[in-house]
């Protein structure tokens, strides 16, 4: 779309084409101004375009990484695994990035993304199963998982923005109440014996392609194009460019704010439901004992996501996911011992931030 | 014409003494050669327009920056180097219009902040607040120093500066425009205390943009103009036409038609205001109506302000800085809340605070700061000119295409001449007067029924402001459409019928006739000269929220 952009620009002005031999001296500075801003612009579309492919070359070097470290790598199994295990990392990265980019974080996503899950896990499955016997529906189920993760971007929202209260402490608070809940309701134990029809989502396939990957590229694509070509996505991009020039242009910026604060965390509890169904039970680690809010803002920011609002999108973002699932994969089937792989998954991943950097500059334009 | 008061008490040695200061910021010449001297006991008052040098000068005097030629002695002598802070503070002591105390500590502690009394090397609190207490009861000054700076109020913590001041042993103060965030009433309890400090000897220099206050504490009167002392007396022998003259110069403004022969004459009370509210049950008036409205804000309350614009009327707005004008504008704007009053746009009433449903009714907004609210500067021209109508733009479910918004641009950005590298080109990458323009494409496209605007022209060179002002005057006679003009800047009133003048957040006159007198609208701002043709005493009474005390010079 930039492009046809451009061209249009280019053909607006005949008068450079035109011989100049009547032109007044302000005419042609103002002509020469807009060749050199059409210049810079090219080369700003040029950088553009560099920094949304900037992850490609390094996720085809992973790739080629990972054959050589194991033969078992480069297979449709291993893939289809990878595809499984970042789906629902990716459809958290989904709900995060939204909330970057309105300006804000969101630390509560993992206890969500923990938490949604074992209300709906506890609520079907019988007392023998650490269930709370009431053998709910698995539709009503996750219909209830949905409903728990909007109320708790509700309450995130309405204490960030009517509240004014700070993100980062406010969902660092949620984080810890919602993971100490999880392990409250089943007195610490697994919630296992999950219906099939709650476990489709992240275990199920269609032919050999997992569910969960295919509705975590739906969900991308549906997000993407919605910030592309939406109002309420554009007004995303507003409010998280500038809450002042929002407002000022007559946004309802608390309204977008709450709203995207409601959509991160039912988001959140969608990668829970997916996680939940591929491991077939709900663990009290799940989520933020885990810590997987770190490789959340992490792909987040590798794809490009600025944490200061306002700069990113999906393709971004689910490079991110990608070039990290592929990372851990690696690790998981290289000879790295089992007490030293988060070191090294955390040390790939600051180089990976590093090279995001280099290649792409996060706000070179600022 | 820079020489110092002969008649002010010439046996004392002079507190503080300037002397042929010059000062330049790059190629600009501040202050071109000031002499001037404060003499204990006596309250000289500094005078001048904005960008005349009084924050220049104040600031050389206070040891904040050296001046480039020249000498500041201090009782006499050679003033401290600027390094030695505390030498300086002992001597001279400055209060600025935004307050400079510690919210989180004590009276007490910020009286004495970074000069606390010390026993055996650890900061002695009760000696401390004793002290402090005993400057407040020495001054007559009624607050408690065991209190937080964040519970006073304004004034209170300009008495905590002053005392901080006196408790150093200075007795030379210089109050920076100290009335501009005070009340009226502690506004007179300011001058007591002024008056009270001078009788007792302390050198007192007073900037203030109120001439009427200059004529009622200060003894002397200094107009200080492009970085020179234009004129210093005693204030009896002034009178403050003489002073406006003096401001402004002699060349009459260029840039508002300069034309004496067409004075321009106040709007009789009678005419508007006293029957808006009876007439709106019976029949809606078209326009804006800002009826008896009163408003809260940091940068400028407003009391009681009552005006109209009718379709296609351009009204000015102007005052000092802190006389509530861009307030005015930010209310009918939905930017900012009002408490009383209401606000009606054809006859449909306004909701406090509510940017969104004002921008529904009609209201178009160009922000005063166009860096932080008139755009976002990584998003493209297209797309913040037609950020105000994306419900228009959209389909049913909200989707819109970037190239339905390119093309309701277009128009708007050939009509400004926008000088882009295409529409899709990001805001921040623009040159000011083009973001400028952005600003004000996005709050004409949805063709407002009121367009409120902000200082304009502010930060834009010559040739866009021209354009600029044109373009406002034209759309507004071709859609009908009315236009608020808040400005400090008298030249953007070129373009209005009639221009409103707030002092303190008060309707203060009303200029109905252009061109209207540069000089007369300084005066107004000032809050002198109601009318040029009689005497102040002729359009003083019944104006309902006029200020009443300080018209008349003692």
């Amino acid at each position: 779309m930039r492009e046809i952009g451009r061209r249009h620009a280019a053909s607006d002005r005949p008068a450079v084409a035109e011989p100049a031999a009547q032109q007044d001296d302000a005419e042609r500075g103002r002509a020469a101004v807009a060749d050199i801003m059409v210049g810079r612009s090219r080369q700003a579309a040029g950088i553009s375009i560099m920094r949304q492919a900037a992850l490609v070359p390094v996720i085809i070097l992973l790739i080629v990484v990972g054959s050589f470290v194991n033969s078992a790598f480069f297979t449709v199994s291993n893939m289809t695994g990878i595809g499984e295990q970042a789906s629902a990392l990716g459809v958290v990265v989904v709900g995060e990035s939204l909330i970057l980019l309105i300006g804000g974080m969101d630390l509560s996503l993992e206890g969500t993304y923990g938490l949604a899950p074992m209300v709906a896990a506890w609520l079907m499955v019988p007392a023998a199963a650490y269930g709370s016997g009431l053998l709910l529906s698995p539709y009503l189920a996750i219909l209830l998982l949905l409903v728990v993760g909007a109320a708790i971007g509700t309450v995130n929202g309405l204490l960030i923005v009517k509240g004014r209260l700070n993100g980062f402490i406010v969902t660092l608070g949620m984080t810890i109440v919602l993971a100490g809940m999880q392990l409250g309701i089943v007195g610490g134990n697994s919630v296992f014996n999950l219906p099939a029809a709650f476990t489709y989502l992240g275990s199920g396939t269609i032919g050999t392609v997992p569910v969960s990957l295919i509705v975590a590229v739906v969900i991308f694509t549906v997000v993407g194009l919605f910030l592309r070509y939406h109002r309420t996505g554009r007004a995303i991009y507003a409010v998280g460019g500038s809450l002042e020039a929002a407002r000022a242009a007559g946004i309802k910026v608390d309204r977008v704010r709450i709203g995207v604060y409601v959509a991160g965390s039912v988001l959140a509890a969608v990668g829970g439901l997916m996680e939940a169904g591929r491991v077939s039970a709900v663990t009290g680690q799940q989520g933020y004992q885990e810590g997987i809010i770190f490789s959340v803002f992490a792909a987040a920011v590798i794809g490009g996501v600025s944490l200061k609002g306002g700069r990113g999108n999906m393709v971004g973002a689910a490079s991110g996911v990608v070039l990290l699932g592929l990372v851990q994969n690696i690790l998981d089937l290289s000879q790295v011992s089992n007490y030293w792989i988060e070191a090294v998954t955390g040390g790939v991943i600051l180089i990976a931030l590093v090279l995001a950097r280099v290649i792409g500059g996060e706000a070179t334009a600022e | 014409m820079t020489s110092t008061d002969p008649s002010a008490a010439s046996t004392a040695v002079p507190v503080v003494e300037a002397a042929g200061i010059h000062k330049h910021f790059g190629s600009t010449q501040a202050l071109r050669g000031i002499d001037l001297a404060l003499q204990p006991g006596r309250c000289l008052g500094l005078v001048g327009r904005n960008g005349a040098g009084k924050s220049t000068l104040v600031s050389i005097l206070s040891g904040i920056y050296p001046a480039d030629a020249g000498e500041v002695r201090l009782y006499g002598a050679a003033a401290p180097p600027l390094a030695n802070v505390d030498a300086w503070r002992s001597k001279l002591a400055t209060v600025y219009q935004h307050s400079m105390v510690v919210p989180t500590l004590t009276v007490a502690e910020n009286v004495f902040l970074a000069h606390q009394p010390r026993r055996g090397g650890v900061v002695d609190w009760r000696g401390m607040r004793e002290q402090a207490r005993q400057v407040m009861l020495d001054w007559g000054f009624p607050i408690d120093v065991r209190l937080t700076c964040a519970s006073l109020t304004v004034e209170q913590r300009q008495i905590v500066e002053i005392a901080r001041a006196l408790a150093a042993g200075t007795r030379c103060l210089l109050l920076d425009e100290p009335t501009a965030a005070l009340e009226r009433d502690a506004v007179q309890r300011l001058f007591l205390r002024v008056r009270q400090l001078v009788a007792s000897g302390v050198a007192v220099l007073y900037i203030s943009h109120h001439l009427e206050e200059v004529f009622e504490i200060c003894q002397d009167v200094a107009v200080i103009r492009d970085g020179e002392l234009v004129l210093t007396a005693p204030t009896a022998q002034v009178s403050k036409e003489q002073l406006v003259t003096a401001m402004v110069g002699a060349q009459g403004g260029p840039d508002v038609a300069g034309n004496a022969s067409a004075r321009p004459s106040p709007v009789h009370p009678a005419t508007k205001k006293p029957g808006r509210l009876g007439n709106t049950a019976d029949q809606v008036a078209p326009g804006l109506v800002v009826d008896h409205v009163s408003a809260q804000a940091a940068r400028g309350s407003l009391r009681d302000v009552c005006l109209e614009v009718r379709p296609g009327e351009r009204v000015g707005v102007t005052g000092l800085l802190s006389a509530g004008v861009a307030t005015l504008a930010r209310v009918v704007a939905g930017a900012d809340p009002w408490q009383s009053g209401q606000v009606l746009l054809d006859g449909q009433q306004l909701t406090p605070g509510r940017r969104d449903l004002a921008l529904l009714a009609g209201v178009g907004y160009i922000p005063e700061d166009r860096q932080a609210e008139g755009f976002v500067s990584l998003l493209s021209v297209a797309e913040n000119t037609t950020m105000t109508i994306t419900d228009w733009l959209a389909g049913k479910l909200g989707w819109l295409s970037p190239r339905a918004r390119a093309a309701a641009a277009r128009p708007l950005a050939r009509r400004l001449s926008i000088v882009s590298a295409g529409l899709a080109q990001p805001v921040g990458e623009l040159s000011g007067g083009n973001q400028q323009k952005v600003t004000v494409a996005r709050a004409i496209v949805r063709r407002p029924r009121l367009i409120v605007a902000i200082t304009p022209t502010r930060g834009v060179d010559v040739a866009s402001k021209s354009l600029l002002l044109q373009e406002l005057a034209e759309i507004t006679a071709e859609s009908g459409a009315g236009l608020l003009l808040a400005t400090d800047e008298l030249s953007d009133l070129v373009i209005c019928d009639r221009v409103i003048v707030l002092v303190r957040g008060e309707h203060f006159t009303e200029f109905t006739e252009p061109p209207f007198d540069r000089e007369a609208l300084i005066s107004a701002t000032e809050g002198l000269l109601r009318s040029n043709g009689g005497g102040p005493g002729g359009s003083a009474p019944a104006d309902g929220p006029a200020p009443a005390e300080g018209q008349e010079p003692a």
